[in-house]
């Protein structure tokens, strides 16, 4: 929950809903305050015809009865649609809710759940379930004061766990705070003896709870307390780790990583399009290395300024060690005084030596070239450890104080070693509860259209497709009308189709328009996104002589390129108008703020 | 995938025979999956949609879909193949499979792990080979078995040319498969297309012929829809005996469903045949139970309606009385492994290929071995029931050859297995089969192990006794059909089942429900000292627990039936 703000107690809003309600109403004046306030009783009188009373009844009768059932073979799931029939009978307000179909962020909102469970395997849940069980288990399981719940098991007592997801759950509920209504039923294969009297208590508990008298509506108005100084790159917050999960499958050359890291409590706060600073550190192995290779004692405490650390803090946290500048590689060439190394830094070599930066991190110049260094040089010498940025993967109106990253981790073999990059590295070796220190960089050039009828297109292969996660979260959101269409390449449909669950489903339900795909090495002939852009030249032209705003993300070197050309020719062929003109149609694109690129 | 009957009904009468929504399926390029209905369609095409079960959980973490693949079946009836076919389904198990070719137990050959990308590829490289897939899955007549036995050559020969042509006789009409795969052009609308025999929903349920030639049993005839058992007199073909009703498939904890046995109801002529076998199917397709699809099987319309009702049923179809059922006797239901001399000087290496699965692995490199073989052979392949491998019709002089090669690449299991490895069966299961519930085929070599283990410290070694092992109740490996069997209830748990014959003419029991390893070989090492004690001489392990009445079993089909 916020630290900027203090939703009060009972309210039936969620954090995030608290948070986006603070900010609304931050700096209203009184008269605003009364008019929102009658506006929204409105709207719920429309809703549902009775006004919530004071204090939040126990069961607000917006807030529907939740059934959520976790079935593999269709028992729970035929229990479950028996209890929602008898509570419709009864006349109570009730939704019946696949478990992996319950928003797992809208537990907190619930007032009154029935769950009916099976258990599957040797003790585990039901597929469907997964999900489910393994939020409410994990350390980010929600408090549930203001819920109260029952839960029937199914299972077979042949098996040594019986029932034992049913048991797990009723007593794990109950730890987060939840109020159990009445004891756990634990069916056998005879279900119903179990089951019919559970139904019945089910049915008579919830008459009981939902209010039938209506009440006058009164608005408890939410306190805002003084933001306290926001962190930034050189304050940055540590945020607590929440996930490191790879996503791409065996069989991938890459090794790609979805991290979530937690800003409760930070006051930080962002937008689509924005980018996170992470703010890296070496890893000790390869600081060990570079101590060994110089023969320097890490305890040295070396003063540079006005700061004083030990050699291996240096190293460590203060410089770049996986990528060097040209200073330094002088200064070496110096200190080798290897004549190779001296005349690449003639200028008529630069190009080569551009090469040799791209190709060699430090250590990699410490074997090829060995010199000696003393650690006051050293630590003089090399380049002070900058931040990395990466594009946001989330929006925070659905995750709340959380962010999300796409991150490719640096890892690769070179010169018969190992090498990794300092910052992908940090956050692909960090665990669960490291602290990562971060701040936001906001990007107002990457922006969605404050007209959300508008529709966009969204060109992100590899980890370019970051932003456009956020930008599709977002957009569903806030129910913009625009249509979204994404187009995304990687190497291979199997192992590398980044977030593809996600996709699917927002393909089915209309959250994403299009969705075209590139995997380049899935045959003969290697294809790319603009290859896509392309093939589909012309209803690309129509819908951004219709408003629509077009973004690129990901790779800057090759990828930004062809896209830009392919952009070009689609142009130059649809537009029937020459290059020149299709380049002034693109740059009056990117002057209107429709055509923007994040890359990299 | 357990879907229910009406929607599979609805889904066939909406196919518009069996077309349904796969072309768009297939070209769908967001997922490796075919929309929910045509999983069920595609079936009749001799494909099953399937997941990698190992990696499902990765995946879903992964934020990945199911890492969906395809198990293609072919139709070969009575499993006999050329060895030019041999090459031709190597190379598809090597370039677009899992690099194994599976032999099952209705003769056929599986694919594992085609992806959808390739799917019409592989179909059309198999139809290439003049081999298909067509109805090999599915609410139809599945592959026709018959026994492998290839001594009897000449009665073989004509047995298996009446299996063969009855099996094309009742493949479905509907040109849905040669459109899809094979690019054949639409007959406007397929209006002048039609199913006669089956009708535009097809039958209730799967439906499976087997032909046996005594004293073989090795195709378990009595566990099929149809049995048709030869009946020969001076090597000519007389006819067959009749055995209808026969099926494994049950579900736990479900009374409403249980393995059967056929029964005899009569004998035929060769030239009633094909009448006889019609007029079963459209009895079945117009009776069976299309409103509990587990209760669909001909086992259970004939429980439903009784036999003679059925038969009379039959007999009005096909306008003429079956006969009284002939005498016959069966020896046995194995394999007879090794080189068998055949007629003019031909001679037929039976090969145990353990639990049907042909692939590298190690030394064993056995798909490369039988790769080698099939270059030089010149007579044919046959595939048994019990999931083993004949090398058929070799002529004297050509022995020697075979054998270096069977020796280079150790498929000479059949030399030095023990009798209870020889003759296991177990079905695919894990990772591929979304019905599996435990191990079956991955488990069997170390279940084997160990049971031979228990064997040896009774000193029962060299006795053959016949184990099966099936992933869940199905009983795809026949499992009702061994003297010991385990029917996989949860991972590590199964039903210990006890007491059939080795004949293929009595189920087995139901002896320990949901029991784990160390609890099964317990039971088992109990077992094994009373049998080691008290049997009697050739008395098998099932017919002495039924002697010694650790189980009662149901009533099976008399030893010797005298008409
Ligand atoms: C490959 C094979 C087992 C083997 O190890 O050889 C097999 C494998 C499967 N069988 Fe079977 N059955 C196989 C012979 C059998 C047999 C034995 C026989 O036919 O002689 C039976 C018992 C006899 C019977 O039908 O009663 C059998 C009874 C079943 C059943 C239960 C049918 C029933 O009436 O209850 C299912 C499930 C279903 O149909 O719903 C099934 C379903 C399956 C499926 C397709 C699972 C599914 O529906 O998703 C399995 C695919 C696993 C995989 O990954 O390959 N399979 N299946 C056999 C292929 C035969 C063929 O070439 O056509
Ligand atoms: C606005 C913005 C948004 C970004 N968004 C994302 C994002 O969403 N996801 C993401 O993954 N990244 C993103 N990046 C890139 C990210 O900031 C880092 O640059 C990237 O993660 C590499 O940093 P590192 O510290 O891991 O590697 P570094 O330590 O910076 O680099 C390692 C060194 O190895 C070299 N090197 C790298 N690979 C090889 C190779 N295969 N062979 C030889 N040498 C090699 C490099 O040239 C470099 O010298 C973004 C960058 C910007 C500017
Ligand atoms: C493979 C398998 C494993 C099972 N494991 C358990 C178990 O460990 N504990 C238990 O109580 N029930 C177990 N059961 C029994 C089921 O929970 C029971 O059949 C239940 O009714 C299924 O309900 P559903 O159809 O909603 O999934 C198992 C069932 C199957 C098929
Ligand atoms: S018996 Fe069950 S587990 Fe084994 S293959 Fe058949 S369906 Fe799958």
């Amino acid at each position: 929950m916020s630290a900027q703000f203090i939703t009060p107690p009972l309210t039936p809003l969620t954090d995030d809903k608290g948070i986006l309600l603070a900010r609304l109403i931050d700096g209203l004046d009184t008269q605003a305050l009364w008019w929102l306030s009658g506006y929204s009783a409105g709207l719920a009188g429309n809703q549902t015809g009775i006004a919530p009373s004071v204090g939040a009844p126990a069961v607000p009768a917006a807030t529907p009865i939740t059934v959520v059932y976790g079935s593999q073979t269709g028992n729970a799931k035929r229990i479950a649609e028996r209890l929602v029939a008898d509570l419709e009978s009864g006349g109570a307000p009730v939704r019946l809710v696949r478990a992996d179909a319950l928003a797992l962020r809208e537990l907190k909102s619930e007032r009154l759940l029935y769950v009916v469970i099976s258990t599957q395997g040797d003790g585990d849940p039901p597929d469907d379930a997964r999900g489910l069980i393994a939020h409410l288990s994990g350390k980010r399981a929600p408090q549930l004061p203001d819920l109260r719940y029952a839960v029937l098991g199914l299972g077979d007592s042949s098996y040594p766990q019986f029932n034992a997801i049913g048991r797990k759950l009723d007593s794990r509920l109950a730890e987060l705070g939840a109020q159990r209504l009445f004891d756990l039923g634990e069916a056998d294969l005879d279900i119903e003896t179990i089951a019919d009297p559970w139904r019945k208590q089910a049915l008579d508990r919830a008459i009981e709870l939902t209010p039938a008298a209506t009440s006058r509506s009164s608005v408890v108005p939410l306190r805002a307390v003084a933001s306290k100084a926001k962190h930034d790159r050189d304050a940055p917050y540590l945020a607590e780790l929440l996930a490191n999960q790879r996503i791409t499958a065996r069989g991938s050359e890459k090794d790609v990583r979805h991290i979530e890291l937690s800003l409760a409590g930070s006051g930080l706060s962002y937008t689509p399009g924005d980018a996170l600073g992470v703010c890296p550190q070496n890893s000790t192995e390869l600081v060990r290395n570079v101590l060994d290779l110089l023969q320097l004692d890490g305890d040295a405490s070396i003063t540079q300024g006005s700061e004083t650390h030990s050699l291996r803090h240096w190293l460590q946290v203060r410089r770049e060690l996986t990528r060097i500048g040209r200073p330094f590689v002088a200064h070496h060439a110096a200190a080798a005084a290897h004549a190779g190394l001296n005349r690449l830094l003639a200028p008529e070599q630069s190009a080569t030596l551009i090469k040799l930066l791209g190709s060699h991190q430090l250590i990699d110049l410490l074997r090829t070239y060995p010199a000696r260094w003393n650690a006051d040089e050293l630590i003089g010498a090399l380049r002070p450890l900058t931040p990395r940025l990466y594009s946001i993967a989330s929006s925070q109106t659905l995750v709340g104080e959380e962010v999300h990253l796409t991150v490719a981790h640096v890892d690769y073999e070179a010169f018969g070693h190992r090498h990794q990059g300092v910052a992908s590295n940090f956050l692909a070796r960090s665990d669960d509860d490291a602290r990562i220190p971060v701040f936001i960089e906001h990007n107002e050039r990457f922006r969605l259209p404050s007209d959300g009828s508008r529709d966009i297109i969204m060109i992100g292969p590899g980890t370019g497709i970051a932003p456009f996660r956020a930008f599709v979260q977002e957009r569903a959101a806030t129910g913009s009308s625009g249509r979204n269409w994404l187009l995304f390449g990687n190497p291979h449909f199997q192992c590398d189709f980044l977030y593809q669950v996600e996709w699917q489903e927002a393909l089915r339900d209309g959250r994403l328009d299009r969705l075209d795909l590139a995997f380049s090495r899935d045959q003969a002939n290697k294809v790319y996104v603009q290859h896509r852009l392309r093939e589909n030249g012309r209803e690309l032209h129509d819908r951004l002589r219709n408003g629509a705003h077009l973004y690129v993300c990901g790779d800057a070197t090759r990828m930004a390129c062809d896209v830009e050309d392919a952009l070009l020719d689609i142009f130059g062929e649809h537009g029937n108008g020459d290059r020149e003109q299709a380049a002034e149609q693109l740059a009056a694109l990117r002057e209107e703020g429709r055509y923007a690129r994040d890359v990299y | 995938m357990s879907t229910s009957s009406s929607s599979v009904e609805t889904i066939k009468q909406n196919s518009q025979r069996l077309r349904g929504s796969l072309l768009d399926s297939l070209s769908d390029a967001h997922t490796g999956a075919i929309r929910a209905d045509d999983t069920v369609l595609i079936k009749f095409h001799g494909s099953y949609q399937q997941d990698d079960r190992d990696l499902r959980d990765e995946r879903r973490q992964q934020k990945l879909e199911p890492a969906w693949s395809f198990m293609i079946r072919t139709r070969t009836p009575g499993g006999v193949v050329t060895p030019q076919q041999w090459l031709a389904l190597d190379a598809i198990a090597t370039r677009y499979a899992n690099a194994s070719l599976r032999v099952t137990t209705r003769q056929a050959f599986q694919f594992h792990g085609v992806i959808k990308r390739e799917l019409k590829a592989t179909m059309q490289a198999i139809n290439a080979s003049l081999i298909d897939t067509v109805a090999a899955c599915g609410d139809v007549n599945r592959n026709v078995l018959v026994s492998a036995n290839p001594v009897e050559s000449r009665s073989h020969a004509l047995v298996y040319d009446w299996a063969a042509r009855l099996s094309e006789h009742l493949k479905p009409k509907s040109r849905a498969y040669y459109e899809i795969w094979l690019d054949e052009q639409r007959i406007a609308g397929g209006e002048t297309e039609s199913e006669p025999m089956y009708g535009e929903t097809y039958l209730p349920r799967k439906f499976k012929i087997a032909f046996a030639v005594p004293p073989h049993n090795d195709v378990d005839v009595f566990a099929h829809d149809l049995g048709c058992i030869a009946v020969l007199e001076d090597g000519q073909l007389a006819g067959f005996n009749i055995s209808l009703g026969g099926g494994m498939g049950a579900t736990h904890n479900d009374a409403e469903t249980y393995p059967l046995l056929g029964q005899v109801i009569g004998f035929v002529r060769p030239d009633q045949l094909f009448a006889v076998a019609e007029s079963i199917l459209t009895t079945q397709r117009d009776f069976g139970n299309r409103d509990v699809r587990k209760r669909a099987r001909l086992k259970y319309t004939i429980e439903d309606r009784g036999i003679d009702w059925f038969k009379s049923e039959v007999e009005q179809r096909a306008g003429f009385a079956l006969g009284p059922a002939r005498a016959f006797a069966f020896e046995h239901n194995g394999d007879r492994f090794g080189w068998i001399e055949g007629h003019e000087g031909r001679w037929h290496l039976t090969l145990r290929i353990e639990a049907g699965r042909v692939a590298d692995r190690g030394k064993a490199t056995h798909l490369t071995g039988l790769r080698e073989i099939a270059r030089i052979h010149r007579g044919d392949f046959r595939l048994t029931a019990n999931q083993n491998l004949i090398i058929a019709n070799v002529q004297a002089a050509e022995r020697a050859a075979i054998d270096a090669l069977v020796t280079t690449h150790q498929l000479d299991l059949y030399r030095n297995a023990s009798p209870l490895r020889l003759n296991a069966l177990a079905c695919v299961a894990l990772p591929t089969c979304g019905l599996a519930m435990a191990e079956a085929e991955r488990y069997l070599p170390d279940l084997i192990g160990k049971v031979e283990t228990l064997l040896a410290k009774h000193t029962l070694e060299d006795t053959p006794i016949h184990l099966r092992i099936s992933g869940c109740p199905n009983g795809c490996s026949r499992p009702y059909l061994g003297e010991i069997a385990l029917v996989g209830k949860a991972p590590g748990r199964y039903n210990l089942m006890l007491g059939a014959d080795r004949r293929g003419q009595r189920l087995n029991t139901l002896h320990r429900e949901n029991i784990d390893e160390a609890t099964i070989l317990g039971e088992l090492d109990r077992l094994f000292a009373r049998y080691a004690a008290e049997r009697n001489t050739e008395e098998g392990f099932g017919d002495f627990l039924v002697r010694a009445k650790v189980i009662r079993p149901p009533a099976g089909i008399p030893v010797q039936v005298i008409a």
